[in-house]
C-alpha cells in the first residue's frame, strides 16, 4: 500500500469511490481480524454506527464533557490513534436515536485493532457503548468480542475525498513545526 | 502462585542443551496417538521437575499439539470449537497475514509441515550428542511401537561454534532479552521491565488487565497450556556476509551495518548503550546488556534506526500497550556453520524457533503483521524487518544520522521461511486428559 500511497501527491486533490463493502475482496489485504480497509485520500477511518437503546441519550452528552475534561488535562490521550479528527453524531431514524463515531486517522485501525480498544476503554468510550443495543455484555472478560461489535457495526465509505490527499497528521505538525522554525529564523536576521 | 509442576519446562526455563531435535508427527488413528502421548507424557518435564535437577538430567522434551492433532486425538468438535479461531486455521492460513508469500509461502515450507496430516511435535533438548542419539532411538522404538502413528519429518538442531555464548548464523549474540513472568521465581535484569502477569503467557491466570481467558474449553484442558508459533528460518549467511561488506568498508564499518541491521551489536552490546563502537563486555553482561529504552535514550534511532529487527520487536517504551505484545523465545539453530571468509555452500542452516505466548493473534500474528511486515510501520515507508521481514529485493533500510541519514535501497532477504505451524502446548494433566480420551467418534471420554 505504502509504496502506491508514496506515488500520490500531497499537492492534488483526489477521490476514489470505494466498492460495496468498503474494500475489493480480490485485492483486499487479509488483516488479523478480516479483510483490511485500505487507506484513502482521506486517509485511514471508521465510522461505526449503532442504535442507542431508547432513553440512554444522555449518556452520549455526559461521555462528550468527559473526553472534553481528559483531553483537557492530557492533551496526547488518544496521540495513539494518530488522528486527525474525531466526531460523535446522534441521528434520528423514525423516532428511534442512532449513533454514530467516525473516526480519520493514520494508523490502520485494522492492525492496531487492541490497542485502539484499550484507548477506547481508557476514555471511558466501552461504558458509553455499553448504551448502544447488541454490545457484547461480556466485553470486559472477552475483548475480542468488543472487537467483533466494532467491525460488525462499521459502515464504510463508497467515496472518500481528499484536498491534500494521504498527508498524515505528523506530516502536517511537522510542516508547521519547520514553518514556525522558518519564521523564528527570519526573523532573527532581522 | 503458578502450579510450577504442571507446567511444561519450555514455558519457563531454558535447557542446558547444545543439541536437540525437532520430530513432527501425524496420527493415522485415534488411539495410536493417545498411545504415543500416554508413553512419552512421562518423560515431559515440568518447570518444577527441571528445576529440580537441571545439573543431572541429560534431555528435555516438549509435546504439543496443532488444531488437527487434537482433533485427530479424539478431542469432541465442541471442545475444538473453543480453540480461538486463529488457532482452529493454522499457520499456513494465516500465511498472507504474517508475511508468507511469495518465497516464504508455505507450498515452498519443508518436511510436511504445512500439511493438515502435521498433528503434534516432540521437541527434545539434549545435553550432548550421545544423549541425542540414544534420545532419537527411543523415540523411533516408541513410534515403531504405535502403528497408526507416522513421522512426518525430523529437524536436527545444533549450537554452533564458538559454543560458549548463543547466537545464530549471521554471528549475533541472542537470548539476551526476555519477558519475566510474576511469580516465575526470576528477576527481571536492569531494564526488562516488571514481571508481566502469567496470563500473557500461560492460560488460567490473570493476564494483565486482569482477565482469565475462558478458553480453550474444558477448564482442565486449558489450565498451565500456552500457544507457540513455531518458526523454521533459513538464513542466507554468503548473501548476508556479502551485504556487509559491500556497505562497509573497513572491517569497523561492516560491524556497524551489522549492528544497524539488529539494533545491537553482533557482540550483544545494545547500540543504545554503546553507539559508536562495539562493547563485548558490555554485550556479555547481563545486568547491563538490557539496560536502556528508545524514547527518551534514542528518540529518532541515531543509535538504533527504527526499523531495526530488536527495536521492531520490543519498541519498549515506544509502542502502546507494551505488555500485551511480548513473547517468549525458545529454540536453536540448524544446519552447518559456515566460518567466517568461507563461501556460502548453499547449505540449508537458519533458526527453527518457537515464540510462546498466550494469544497467537494479540501477540505473535500482531508482529508478525505490524511490526515485521507493515511496510509503513513508524511512518517509514518501503521498510520491513531487515532479518524477518518479506522482501522481494524493492525495500529500503534507512540508518539516522547527522548531517543526513544513509538509506540502503534493494535490502536483500536475508532469511526465508522453510517451515512453520501453530501448537497448543497443555500442561501435563492436560496431556493425561488427552490421553486418556476413548472415543473414536469425536465424543469424549467421561474424563473431566
Ligand atoms: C532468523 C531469524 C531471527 C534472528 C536471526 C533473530 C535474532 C535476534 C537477535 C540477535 C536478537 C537480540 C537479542 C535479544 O534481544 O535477546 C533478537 C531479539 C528479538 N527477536 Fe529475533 N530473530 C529472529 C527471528 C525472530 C522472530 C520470528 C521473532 C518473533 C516473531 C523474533 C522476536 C524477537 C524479539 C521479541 C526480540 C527481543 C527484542 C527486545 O526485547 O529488545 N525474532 N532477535
Amino acid at each position: 500500500m505504502s509504496s502506491e500511497v508514496k506515488l500520490q501527491d500531497w499537492s492534488k486533490p483526489a477521490a476514489i469511490a470505494i466498492p460495496k463493502g468498503g474494500f475489493d475482496p480480490a485485492t483486499a489485504q487479509k488483516g488479523r481480524y478480516g479483510p483490511i480497509f485500505p487507506k484513502t485520500p482521506a486517509c485511514y477511518g471508521f465510522s461505526i454506527v449503532a442504535k442507542v437503546i431508547p432513553g440512554r441519550e444522555d449518556a452520549f452528552y455526559e461521555h462528550a464533557k468527559n473526553i472534553e475534561n481528559t483531553i483537557a488535562t492530557q492533551p496526547d490521550a488518544l496521540a495513539v490513534l494518530k488522528l486527525h479528527y474525531l466526531r460523535w453524531l446522534l441521528f434520528p431514524i423514525k423516532g428511534e436515536t442512532y449513533f454514530m463515531y467516525q473516526g480519520i486517522f493514520d494508523t490502520d485501525f485494522d492492525k492496531y485493532t487492541e490497542d485502539a480498544v484499550a484507548l477506547f476503554g481508557a476514555t471511558g468510550l466501552k461504558t458509553v457503548f455499553e448504551n448502544l443495543e447488541g454490545f457484547p455484555k461480556n466485553w470486559q472478560t472477552n475483548p475480542e468480542a468488543f472487537i467483533k461489535f466494532v467491525r460488525d457495526h462499521q459502515c464504510p465509505s463508497f467515496l472518500e475525498y481528499g484536498e491534500y490527499p494521504y498527508v498524515s497528521a505528523d506530516e502536517i505538525k511537522k510542516a508547521l513545526k519547520l514553518k514556525a522554525a522558518f519564521s523564528d529564523m527570519l526573523d532573527q536576521m532581522q | 502462585m503458578l502450579e510450577f509442576d504442571d507446567i511444561q519446562h519450555i514455558l519457563l526455563t531454558r535447557a542446558p542443551a547444545l543439541t536437540g531435535r525437532y520430530e513432527f508427527l501425524s496420527f493415522r488413528e485415534a488411539a495410536a496417538g493417545r498411545a504415543w502421548l500416554s508413553a512419552i507424557k512421562e518423560k515431559v518435564h515440568s518447570v518444577a521437575a527441571m528445576r529440580d535437577n537441571v545439573e543431572g538430567d541429560m534431555r528435555w522434551v516438549t509435546v504439543a499439539f496443532t488444531w488437527n492433532g487434537l482433533r485427530a486425538l479424539g478431542l469432541d468438535e465442541a471442545s475444538l470449537a473453543t480453540f480461538p479461531e486463529e488457532f482452529r486455521q493454522g499457520m499456513v492460513a494465516r500465511a498472507e497475514t504474517l508475511g508468507d508469500t511469495g518465497a516464504n509461502a508455505p507450498e515452498h515450507w519443508y518436511g510436511g509441515v504445512a500439511s493438515p496430516d502435521l498433528h503434534a511435535i516432540a521437541i527434545l533438548f539434549a545435553r550432548d550428542a550421545t544423549e541425542h542419539a540414544r534420545c532419537v532411538s527411543e523415540h523411533e522404538k516408541l513410534v515403531a511401537a504405535c502403528p497408526g502413528v507416522e513421522l512426518l519429518s525430523v529437524l536436527d538442531v545444533e549450537a554452533i561454534p564458538p559454543f560458549d555464548y548463543a547466537h545464530d548464523h549471521f554471528g549475533y549474540r541472542d537470548r539476551l532479552s526476555q519477558p519475566v513472568i510474576e511469580d516465575s521465581g526470576e528477576d527481571p535484569t536492569p531494564g526488562s521491565g516488571a514481571p508481566l502477569k502469567a496470563g500473557e503467557f500461560i492460560l488460567g491466570y490473570p493476564d494483565e488487565y486482569g482477565v482469565i481467558a475462558d478458553r480453550p474449553q474444558p477448564e482442565m484442558l486449558a489450565r498451565n497450556g500456552s500457544y507457540m508459533a513455531y518458526r523454521r528460518l533459513q538464513e542466507h549467511v554468503g548473501k548476508f556476509r556479502d551485504f556487509l561488506r559491500q556497505h562497509g568498508n573497513t572491517a569497523e564499518e561492516q560491524e556497524l551495518i551489522a549492528a544497524k541491521l539488529m539494533g545491537r551489536w553482533r557482540s550483544g552490546a545494545p547500540l543504545v548503550l554503546s553507539p559508536d563502537k562495539d562493547d563485548p563486555v558490555l554485550g556479555a553482561d547481563m545486568q547491563r546488556n538490557n539496560d536502556f529504552n528508545y524514547k527518551e535514550m534514542d528518540p529518532h534511532g541515531y543509535a538504533v534506526p527504527l526499523g531495526s529487527h530488536a527495536r521492531r520487536m520490543n519498541p519498549r517504551d515506544t509502542a502502546a500497550n507494551m505488555n500485551r505484545r511480548r513473547m517468549i523465545r525458545r529454540g536453536a539453530t540448524y544446519g552447518p556453520y559456515l566460518p567466517d571468509g568461507a563461501p556460502d555452500d548453499g547449505a540449508d542452516r537458519g533458526i527453527a524457533a518457537f515464540v510462546i505466548c498466550g494469544s497467537l493473534i494479540r501477540q505473535f500474528e500482531f508482529a508478525q503483521n505490524v511490526w515485521a511486515n507493515d511496510k509503513n510501520f513508524h511512518e517509514l515507508e518501503n521498510e520491513r524487518d531487515p532479518i524477518i521481514g518479506n522482501h522481494d529485493g524493492t525495500m529500503e533500510f534507512k540508518i539516522p544520522s547527522r548531517p543526513i541519514r544513509k538509506k540502503i535501497v534493494g535490502l536483500p532477504a536475508f532469511t526465508t521461511v522453510r517451515g512453520g505451524a501453530y501448537f497448543f502446548l497443555p500442561g501435563l494433566k492436560a496431556l493425561s486428559y488427552l490421553a486418556s480420551l476413548n472415543r473414536e467418534d469425536g465424543v469424549n471420554a467421561s474424563v473431566g
